[in-house]
Formats: C-alpha cells, sequence, structure tokens
C-alpha cells in the first residue's frame, strides 16, 4: 500500500523547528538555564548580524550624508531617497509636521535597522533572519514601548496621558466601566506584545517555511522513490517563490514596525481628541 | 496513518526532549539588540540625521535664493522698461512741442515780414509823393518866377511903359499872382 510506504519513508524525514534556530555558539561555549530553557554562552551567528547591520547602515548613511552636494550624486541621491522615506512617509505624514523632527533619528535608525536584518535572511552565506530570535525582537518593541509612553507622559502627564489613552471621546456613563479596561489594555499593554510577536513570528515563520521547502524538496528528489522526484522539484520551485514572497514580507515587516511605532508617538502625543 | 502519528510521537518524545520554545528569549540577544541599536541610534543622530537635515535646508535655501534673485532681476527689468518706455514719451512729447513751436515761429517770422514789406512800401509811396509834392512845389516856384517875367515884359509892351523897376515889377507880378491864386481877378 502506497499510504504505507509514504509513512514509512517519512520515518527518515525530519521536518524543521524550532532547533533550526538554536544556533551554537561560534567556537563553542557553555550553556545557561534561563526562564526554565538552556541558552548558550558565546557568539551566535546572529548576533554577529545584528551588528554588522548596524555597521552596514551607519557606514552607508554617513558616506551618503557626507558630501551634501546641492546636486546629488547616485550615493547621496540614494541615501536622500531613503531617509526621505522614512523622514517624510513615517515621520512627517504621520507624527506631523510640528513635532516629527524629535523623532526622526528613531524612526530612521529604526527601520533601516530592522530592514537590513530581515533582508539578511534572503542575502545568500548569511540566509537567517536576525529577528527570528525573539529576545532581539522583545527588546526593541520594549524600546518603542518606552519611545511612545515616554513621549505621551511629557506631553500630558501623567495622568493626562492615560486619560488620553484609556478614556474614549464621546463617551460616559456605564460604559465606561467596560470600555477604560480595554482600552488601557489596547493601547498600553498588548501594544509592545503585539509589536513583537508580529515581527518575531513573520520572520521566523517564513524561514520555518524555507527550510521545510528546501529540505522536503531535498527528501523527496533524494531519499524517495522516483516517481516522487517531480514533487521534489515543485517544492523547489515554490521555495523560489516563496524566497521572492519573504523578501517582500521582510519589507513590510520593517515598514509596519516603524509605521506602528509613528502611529503610537502621534496617538500619544495627540492634543485632547 | 496511525503508524505515522505514533512515529511522530515517538520520535517527537525521544528526539526532542526538551522541546524548544522559541517565545522565550535569549539573554544576551536581549541586551545585545538594545545595546546595537542604541548605538547606532546615537550615531545616526549626531552624524547622519544633521547632514541630511542640512542639505535638505541648504537646498530649499538656495532654491529661495534662486527664485528671490529671479524676482528681483524680473523687478530691474520692469523697471527698466518703464523708465525706457517713459523717456520714448518725453522724447515724442518733446519732438512734439518743438514742431510746434517751429509752426508758430514760422507763422510769426511770415506775419512780421508781411508787416515788415507792407511798412516799406507805405514809407515808399510816402516818400514818392513827398518828392512829388516837393518837385510840384519846385515847379510852382520856378513857374511862378518864368510867368511874373514873362507876363512882366508882355505887359510892359503892351502897356509901352517900361517896367524896368524891378521893385515895382516884383510887387505887380506877386499881387497879380495872388490875385490868381485866391481866384480873385486882380483890382487893377
Amino acid at each position: 500500500m502506497n499510504v504505507a510506504a509514504v509513512v514509512r519513508s517519512a520515518d527518515g524525514f525530519t521536518p524543521p523547528g524550532p532547533a533550526d534556530f538554536d544556533l551554537p555558539a561560534i567556537g563553542g561555549g557553555s550553556t545557561v538555564d534561563f526562564l526554565g530553557q538552556e541558552a548558550v554562552l558565546g557568539v551566535t551567528k546572529p548576533m554577529l548580524q545584528l551588528v554588522l547591520a548596524a555597521v552596514l547602515v551607519f557606514a552607508f548613511f554617513k558616506m551618503a550624508s557626507a558630501k551634501r552636494a546641492m546636486v546629488p550624486g547616485k550615493l547621496q541621491f540614494v541615501g536622500e531617497e531613503a531617509y526621505g522615506f522614512v523622514r517624510n512617509s513615517l515621520g512627517r505624514e504621520i507624527i506631523g509636521s510640528h513635532d516629527f523632527q524629535k523623532y526622526t533619528p528613531y524612526l530612521f535608525a529604526l527601520f533601516f535597522f530592522i530592514l537590513l536584518n530581515n533582508l539578511f535572511a534572503s542575502i545568500p552565506l548569511l540566509q537567517f533572519p536576525t529577528f527570528s530570535r525573539s529576545g532581539m525582537v522583545y527588546s526593541l518593541a520594549l524600546l518603542s514601548w518606552v519611545v511612545y509612553n515616554v513621549a505621551g507622559i511629557r506631553k500630558h502627564g501623567f495622568v493626562g496621558y492615560f486619560k488620553l489613552q484609556s478614556v474614549p471621546a464621546g463617551i460616559g456613563g456605564p460604559m465606561l466601566i467596560l470600555l477604560v479596561p480595554l482600552e488601557f489594555m489596547s493601547n498600553i499593554l498588548v501594544r509592545p506584545v503585539t509589536l513583537a510577536l508580529r515581527l518575531f513570528a513573520n520572520m521566523f515563520a517564513g524561514h520555518l517555511l524555507l527550510i521545510l521547502f528546501a529540505l522536503g524538496g531535498e527528501y523527496l528528489v533524494t531519499e524517495m522513490a522516483i516517481q516522487y522526484a517531480p514533487v521534489g522539484v515543485i517544492a523547489w520551485l515554490l521555495f523560489i517563490a516563496v524566497a521572492f514572497l519573504e523578501i517582500l514580507i521582510q519589507f513590510l515587516q520593517a515598514y509596519v514596525f516603524v509605521l506602528l511605532n509613528a502611529m503610537y508617538i502621534s496617538g500619544a502625543i495627540a492634543d485632547e481628541h | 496513518m496511525q503508524a505515522l502519528v505514533t512515529s511522530l510521537v515517538v520520535r517527537a518524545s525521544e528526539g526532542e526532549e526538551h522541546e524548544l520554545n522559541p517565545l522565550i528569549p535569549h539573554p544576551i540577544e536581549l541586551i545585545l539588540s538594545l545595546v546595537v541599536f542604541a548605538i547606532l541610534f546615537f550615531l545616526v543622530k549626531k552624524f547622519v540625521v544633521p547632514a541630511f537635515e542640512a542639505t535638505y535646508a541648504e537646498r530649499t535655501k538656495a532654491i529661495e535664493g534662486g527664485l528671490a534673485a529671479a524676482e528681483t532681476k524680473q523687478a530691474e527689468a520692469d523697471a527698466k522698461l518703464a523708465e525706457l518706455e517713459k523717456q520714448l514719451g518725453d522724447a515724442r512729447h518733446e519732438a512734439a512741442r518743438i514742431r510746434e513751436e517751429a509752426r508758430e515761429q514760422g507763422a510769426r517770422i511770415i506775419a512780421e515780414m508781411r508787416e515788415q514789406a507792407q511798412a516799406e512800401s507805405s514809407r515808399i509811396v510816402e516818400h514818392g509823393k513827398a518828392q512829388i509834392e516837393a518837385e510840384r512845389q519846385q515847379a510852382v516856384t520856378s513857374l511862378r518866377a518864368e510867368v511874373g517875367t514873362l507876363a512882366t515884359s508882355l505887359a510892359g509892351r503892351i502897356v509901352g511903359e517900361s517896367l524896368e523897376d524891378d521893385d515895382r515889377q516884383r510887387r505887380v507880378v506877386d499881387r497879380f499872382l495872388a490875385d490868381l491864386e485866391t481866384g480873385t481877378p486882380g483890382r487893377n
């Protein structure tokens, strides 16, 4: 029976899982127990990628902005366009022309830092999304949470800010008992969680999918009966298609992360509605 | 199917004794991400963003300066054009004035000339008249003397009386002529 044959063969195939993201430390190292899970003590590939991304982002924009020509050359033009994209479409458009300058460096650095780290998943030889490591994302989400809340508290004061975020305008009476906790939850508590999970899960799942297509295709072609080989080839073709889709998602997730940052800041410093 | 499920369960239990939870963060990564981003943020804030902003501002200023310069040039050109037009108008006006003046002057000169000619002609006529009168007077005088002599000698001859005495002769003639002039016949 064919099904039995498939099942027997599948016994040999190890599907990719979270273990594929737990890369060993370069040059080896001991492990430490953290929150009930072993964590390697040492320098791992995503850590190097994180630093590399920061270095590349700074080096590129430093060079692009160094010349300051009135009529920009190619490098300066690309740099200005990239900077202007974040500054204008994420900063000025959303935060408003009055306050956006203060947050432009933050949004700008954040966007290109995340974007490059995401693109590392599709760059040959690196091919690992830095932000599929949840820890990397948690701290950025936490930072975002601190930034927009501090911005709001600075503008409205502690009480004023929490009133702005928790009490919806134009609603009074008993409905408030229901709505205030909901608003507080969604605006203060849930935001950093969704922010972190969205980026992390997208990068994690995308990479997992690619590993699955690559390894599954390989297994179908090399390990199984010849009639399954075409399916393996289809899996590889899908791998290529999904890889392109992933590039789009990598950009979109960086964009969404920074867009939400800008919107949270904008909402926090907005005038009383 | 039963076999597949069993095999998966078995494999999961034996291969992944400590199933990794990807949601549990790695402590080094938590800190590293924040530190690396913080460094990038401060570098970008200090070096990159001010440079871009300065370039933007300079460019805006350059464009605005160019526009302002063009506006100044335009205004200057307009002013010059207006001035030239004004000068042209003045020149036209001046020319018209000069023409008018010349016409008036010409008319005046002609009138003057006419007057002068008239005066001259009347002077000439006057002069002629005076000359004729003088000549007539002269003729009358000489005629009177001659007529006197003639009449005397004629009368002497007729009367036979010598009227050689000049004094008497003149008196007689004068009386005669006076009579003649008043138109009364001689009483003598």
